[in-house]
């Protein structure tokens, strides 16, 4: 992809392109499972992927059979999940609330995922029958629904609710709630945390992909294609609110009902995200944005490149937090920082120069 | 298509911004709104333009409710071009009329050959085709109005709804928007603050504390006392030589 698509008439998904998904997808799936602490070759993977998948029975060194099957390949198929589902979230809520600095946990949804994390791994909440997934994904539920609550609550008042009011009003309440819920957070692990636990939290908060296996898979692969199915079959409603919300009522978009149902799906990809990995942040703020510079902002290319564009830069981020530091695993968050910061300022700078 | 609003009311915060507006547009009529400045004609717009429910009355298309009609039917049926719309997208021009044709795809019908020809038509209506392939962001703000004008006529309306879509507008387009408006074969609402602009219109509806006031032709509404009423200047009538009919001349009442 180059920066000069942007300027073909963007009305039309052009296929032509579309057969390179898969294959860059496959591509950074077997980087993610063949890069690492140590390093294995594609030719050992491929036996892998033919013993498990039908049996081929090669002779593979069993270690090197467990790394990949049963660690990295999971692993880096869930980043790839995670990456898409982030970044689908972050086109749908700049679109929807026409902010740009809108991201998926902007509805108190990291906030209230590590709110009940803690709650469970610290405070003991569940007497050890809630996993730290569980909780993570109630905690983000509750504070989503109480950000809702108050959001619906301020924008009715103000006598608009279907307006940029409402819009307004979202984003108001998702700091409210945010701020709440960090507020716990805190005030769990100054309360009764070890230096430990609080170490372990920290890092978790940060995004952490090292515990993940296939059960994971089986539901964060879902989610990511439900997301962007969803994304997909609403991509003339989300341009339709190019010029706002009453300009999308006019062109015909239910606005109260599409909004809701694509925030409430959205928090729902982001909720289970954030449950298996912590919050990875950056992703869902920043890859909206790069890919808009380079196919445009017409949901059409804007949504199946965003999710193919944070899938990979998750699965690239993840590569990059396990060989940075020799012996030692950063988490991802730390990294996707660190590497799109940079990466995003040369798409604004050069974003900038193409007209 | 009529367009009817039958005794609607709209507060807000306790403000009654339309008390007891009824008024009936026929199909092919050109109405005019004027009125001073917050008297209710943006509110009395949107309300026709189905983004508000009314408080109490309700407004009709021909003979149906419009609260019991989809969003998309209303669209379908209904374009409404608002007095400011902005966007920090990176969109063309092109892009921007398109959205015009959103009421008539779904998810799984593809953007046509037929959707391409009624864009660039619009485009071509409101002068805009040379600029077609224009960032958004790069245009003048009459050149963004002419633009809003488009996508609402990409809509293919059987009534249009305009809130001053004059404004901004250099005294060419102006003529020309207002030219095209008036020949268009569909039900045209719309508000607008040059009097004498408003002397072309079929009708006209004179709005004021968010009452109608007065409902009529242009000739018998713009009496020189109803301006010192509802608008608080004098007027003179004088008489354009070209065609003889009547140019209005303002003054600050005594």
């Amino acid at each position: 992809m180059s920066l000069t698509l942007a300027s073909n008439p963007p009305l039309r998904l052009h296929w032509h392109w579309a057969w390179l998904t898969p294959l860059v997808l496959f591509m950074a799936v077997m980087a993610g499972t063949s890069i690492g602490e140590t390093s294995i070759p594609m030719d050992t993977i491929f036996k892998v992927l033919a013993n498990q998948l039908w049996g081929a029975g090669y002779a593979v060194d069993r270690i090197d059979a467990g790394i990949v099957w049963n660690y990295r390949l999971s692993r880096a198929i869930l980043a790839g999940c995670c990456g898409a589902g982030l970044a689908l979230a972050g086109v749908v809520l700049q679109a929807l609330l026409r902010n740009p600095l809108a991201d998926p946990f902007l509805m108190g949804i990291s906030a209230g995922a590590s709110t009940g994390a803690v709650a469970v791994t610290i405070a003991g909440l569940g007497a050890g029958a809630v996993t730290l997934s569980l909780g993570a994904f109630a905690g983000a539920g509750l504070a989503f629904g109480l950000v809702v609550l108050l959001a619906h609550a301020a924008g009715s008042g103000t006598g608009g609710g279907r307006g940029t009011q409402a819009a307004g009003a979202i984003i108001l309440a998702g700091i409210a709630g945010s701020q709440l819920f960090n507020a716990l957070t805190a005030f769990i692990i100054a309360r009764s945390a070890s230096a430990e636990q609080a170490r372990g939290i920290m890092f978790w908060l940060m995004g952490n992909l090292s515990g993940v296996r296939w059960d994971d898979v089986r539901l964060g692969l879902p989610a990511a294609f439900a997301g962007l199915l969803v994304c997909l079959w609403h991509r003339r409603a989300l341009d339709a609110f190019t010029f706002g919300a009453d300009s999308a009522a006019s062109l015909g978009i239910p606005v109260r009902r599409v909004r809701g149902m694509l925030i409430a799906s959205m928090a729902l990809v982001t909720a289970v995200m954030v449950s298996m990995v912590g919050a990875i942040g950056f992703v869902g703020l920043v890859i909206p944005h790069a890919m808009r510079f380079i196919v445009g902002s017409r949901h059409t290319r804007l949504v199946p490149a965003s999710a193919l564009a944070g899938a990979v830069f998750l699965i690239g981020a993840d590569i990059i937090s396990r060989i940075i530091v020799p012996g030692q695993v950063l988490p991802i968050g730390v990294v996707t920082a660190l590497v799109g910061a940079p990466a995003f300022a040369v798409i604004l700078i050069r974003g900038s120069r193409v007209r | 298509m009529r367009l009817s609003a039958d005794h609607i009311d709209w507060t807000v915060h306790g403000h009654r911004l339309l008390d007891g507006v009824s008024l009936a547009v026929e199909p092919g009529e050109t109405f005019g709104l004027i009125g001073p400045n917050g008297s209710g004609k943006t509110t009395l717009l949107r309300v026709l333009a189905g983004l508000r429910k009314p408080k109490r009355g309700r407004v009709l298309i021909d003979d149906h409710p419009m609260y019991a009609m989809p969003q998309r039917d209303i669209a379908r049926t209904i374009a409404f071009v608002e007095q400011q719309a902005e966007t920090l997208d990176r969109i063309v021009v092109r892009e921007a009329v398109a959205l015009g044709r959103t009421p008539f795809l779904t998810a799984l019908q593809p953007w046509s050959e037929h959707d391409d020809a009624i864009v660039s038509r619009a485009l071509h209506d409101v002068g805009m085709a040379h600029l077609a392939e224009r960032l958004w962001h790069t245009l003048s703000g009459g050149e963004r109005q002419r633009v809003h004008i488009a996508r609402a006529l990409a809509q293919q309306p059987r009534i249009l709804l305009l809130d001053e879509p004059t404004n901004h507008l250099d005294i060419r387009h102006q003529l020309s928007i207002l030219q095209l408006v008036r020949q268009l074969p569909v039900t045209v609402v719309i508000a607008l603050h040059d009097l004498n602009q408003a002397m072309g219109c079929d009708r006209i509806g004179v709005m004021d504390g968010g009452r109608l006031v007065d409902l009529g032709e242009p000739e018998q509404v713009l009496s020189a006392e109803r301006l010192y009423r509802t608008f608080g200047v004098q007027v003179d009538f004088l008489v354009d030589p070209a065609d003889r009919r009547p140019v209005m001349r303002f003054r600050n009442a005594l």
